[in-house]
């Protein structure tokens, strides 16, 4: 789960880690009244959306004066922004953040993550952040370096001492953010923790000037202080509704529905019907427990996709998701829907040849395969 | 042979008499897997499945003499029954629960580097020696006994290949599942070695997928050890949407998010052999036998 900038910002406060004045405004109007607010010589209007690579998009301006924050926010609100990050219709700016603008000497890259191979927390730092770290580090990774940091200790103490310096933070370092900062990680059940540029200011005081958070949804349980934030992640309403139903769906660009149990499945069915030459309208993930409801849901969703010309089924039936269950939910959702999109399908595993039957007795309009290269060629000829 | 586990392997399932738990151990024992009990706080001494139940792990295989464990418990709960059977010292660990707290994982890695477990999982489809065990979610039907060895992130993908591979004639000697999630227990590395010294498995495929680092570890470890059987990879996700909300680039530099392009591009150096598509892993195979 994603939070935006000024939400990562006010949950990193909690714990003491410095952060710029700023306050969120709804309108231009709102933005400007804010300036009020916040005792700065300069300011900086940002947009806040849930994915990253805002400062090379244009969601990161400067502005001298009040009014000057209320033309900036005028042209982001209510935009769509395009990030590197983002899909390719963008995220939609509902609000913006205006902060105090910073004089600043330092510039740090910092993150948190958990390391994948010892599960520990792990630190990375890079001696050059900011928007331009985007690009750099991504043509030399070895910039970014990185620490297993334990919790608050002489030793740790002594370690971050090291690594900082191997970041060119010789003085004074800021050791004590950096471990309010892992608390919060832990804490929280972060899966992510960003803070770039993480930087000193003229006055010699390190500040998070931009920050993002991840949290792992699959912590939530545990986190209802999280809840109200469930709704704005940047996803459409047709991805928010098949989540609910135990169903992962990306909307893509193409015409071919693509209806596909887990996801290492679904990317291969999304290879071969690139590699075929068609494009489908989706990536989808049936998870293991969706039911047949769950699975009509899903179907109802790509039905209603006015691209969609021909639907893709195909699945490996095993386990509690068997093919029937799966032919079971597509005949309810085309039984509610006037639109009849021929199906071509490829039935394998656990009551393959019922899950057919079923398709064919409820009259679906279907073209069965043996091989997913079949099936996904038949389809790529109809979606053309 | 097989790796991790064989005919002889007694099975504990912790959270067997949940509605899943119910269903996949009935599954096991009907395949002829070796079910010597359950795990289920406050109804130890009862019977489920026509099995003992027990408090604890730790009772359980001082009764039973098992030496692996079958976690399909909720989530929320899952972590806790890893550090559990990993501190009663239990051999082999299969996790299938989904969606397990990965500082929950972050709590069961700590465990396990002060303990000779091999864990499989979580999220995983479990690990299949056909004809022998069964420990896990996944489908039998297609499965046969024989000589290809599978690695896999992805579980319905294996289902497919394992089909593919019994329809060509082509039997198992084990397919593991390693999990989807970034955190895990063993990897692609830990199955190479297995398979390396299982005399029945006499070609490995390893089915990856974009994201971690699985691929980029066991094409370096192919490369190292000068790995001596045939391997066939299929890396899926060549055309999945990249970088979207997948943090910052250093971070992912760091983590070593690798594209598919990447990461086959590393194993094809280390000599393996690429499937482009699941529809090209058995003529791949096939290519090694008949140049054998």
């Amino acid at each position: 789960m994603f939070l935006s900038e000024h939400q990562s910002k006010e949950l990193l406060a909690q714990y003491d880690v410095p952060v710029p004045s700023g306050r969120l405004a709804r309108s231009s109007e709102e933005a400007e009244a804010r300036c009020a607010e916040i005792s700065a010589r300069k300011y900086v209007v940002k947009a806040q959306i849930t994915a990253g690579g805002r400062g090379l998009a244009g969601g990161v301006k400067f502005a001298a004066t009040p009014s000057a924050v209320a033309e900036e926010a005028r042209k982001m609100l209510g935009s769509n922004l395009v990030t590197a990050q983002t899909s390719r219709s963008g995220e939609q700016v509902d609000a913006v953040s205006v902060e105090e603008a910073l004089e600043l000497e330092d510039n740090v890259f910092i993150a948190f993550v958990l390391d994948p191979s010892s599960g520990q927390v792990m630190l990375l730092g890079s001696a050059e952040g900011g928007v331009e770290f985007e690009q750099r580090s991504r043509m030399d990774p070895s910039t970014v370096k990185s620490l297993l940091l334990g919790p608050d200790s002489p030793e740790t103490r002594a370690e971050l001492t090291t690594f900082l310096s191997s970041i060119g933070i010789l003085r004074d370092g800021p050791l004590d953010i950096l471990f309010a900062a892992r608390q919060a990680f832990v804490d929280n059940d972060m899966v992510l923790l960003e803070m770039n540029p993480f930087a000193r200011t003229s006055a010699g005081n390190w500040v998070a000037v931009d920050a993002k958070i991840t949290l792992d949804g699959s912590a939530m349980f545990r986190h209802p202080e999280f809840e109200s934030l469930a709704d704005k992640q940047g996803l459409s309403a047709t991805e928010m509704e098949a989540q609910k139903n135990d169903i992962n769906l990306v909307r893509m660009e193409g015409n071919i529905g693509v209806v596909v149990n887990g996801a290492g499945l679904g990317l291969a069915t999304n290879d071969m019907v690139y590699d075929a030459g068609g494009t489908p309208a989706n990536f989808m993930d049936i998870r293991t427990t969706a039911t047949s409801f769950d699975i009509a849901k899903g179907v109802s969703l790509l039905l209603d996709q006015p691209k969609a010309r021909v639907i893709l089924l195909n699945v490996h039936g095993g386990g509690m998701t068997a093919c029937d269950t799966v032919a079971e939910g597509i005949s309810f959702a085309y039984s509610r829907s006037d639109r009849k999109l021929p199906v071509v399908a490829r039935l394998a595993g656990q009551n393959a040849e019922w899950g057919i039957r079923i398709l064919r007795d409820r009259k679906i309009p279907v073209e069965v395969f043996d091989t997913m290269s079949g099936a996904v060629s038949r389809a790529v000829e109809l979606a053309s | 042979m097989s790796i991790f586990v064989n005919s002889d392997t007694k099975v504990i399932v912790q959270g067997m008499t949940g509605r899943a738990g119910t269903f996949y151990t009935d599954q096991g024992m009907r395949y002829g897997g070796n079910y010597v009990g359950g795990v289920r706080p406050g109804k130890g001494g009862r019977r489920h499945l026509d099995l003992p139940l027990f408090d604890t792990v730790q009772d359980a295989m001082a009764r039973t003499g098992a030496d692996a464990s079958l976690v399909i418990v909720p989530a929320p709960f899952a972590g806790e029954a890893m550090v559990e059977a990993i501190q009663a010292g239990i051999g082999t660990l299969v996790c299938v629960t989904e969606r397990v707290p990965q500082h929950d994982m972050a709590r069961v890695k700590a465990a396990l580097r002060q303990s000779n477990t091999m864990l499989i999982g979580p999220n995983s489809q479990g690990i299949l020696s056909p004809g022998q065990c069964k420990i896990g979610v996944m489908p039998t039907v297609d499965a046969r006994p024989g000589n290809i060895g599978i690695a896999s992130r992805s579980a319905s993908l294996t289902s497919e290949i394992l089909a593919q591979c019994s329809r060509a004639g082509l039997g198992q000697s084990t397919t593991v599942g390693v999990g989807g999630d970034t955190l895990h227990g063993v990897g692609f590395v830990e199955c190479l070695k297995r398979f390396k010294d299982d005399p029945d498995t006499e070609a490995v495929v390893l089915i990856g997928e974009i994201g971690g680092t699985e691929e980029e570890e066991a094409a370096a470890y192919i490369l190292d050890s000068g790995f001596s059987k045939p391997v066939v990879a299929l890396v899926v996700g060549r055309h999945a949407p990249q970088g979207r909300r997948m943090g910052h680039a250093g971070t992912v530099s760091a983590l070593g998010l690798g594209s598919a392009a990447e990461k086959i591009d590393l194993l094809r150096r280390a000599g393996v052999a690429i499937a482009d598509t699941a529809d090209d892993v058995v003529q791949a195979l096939a290519g090694f036998q008949k140049a054998a």
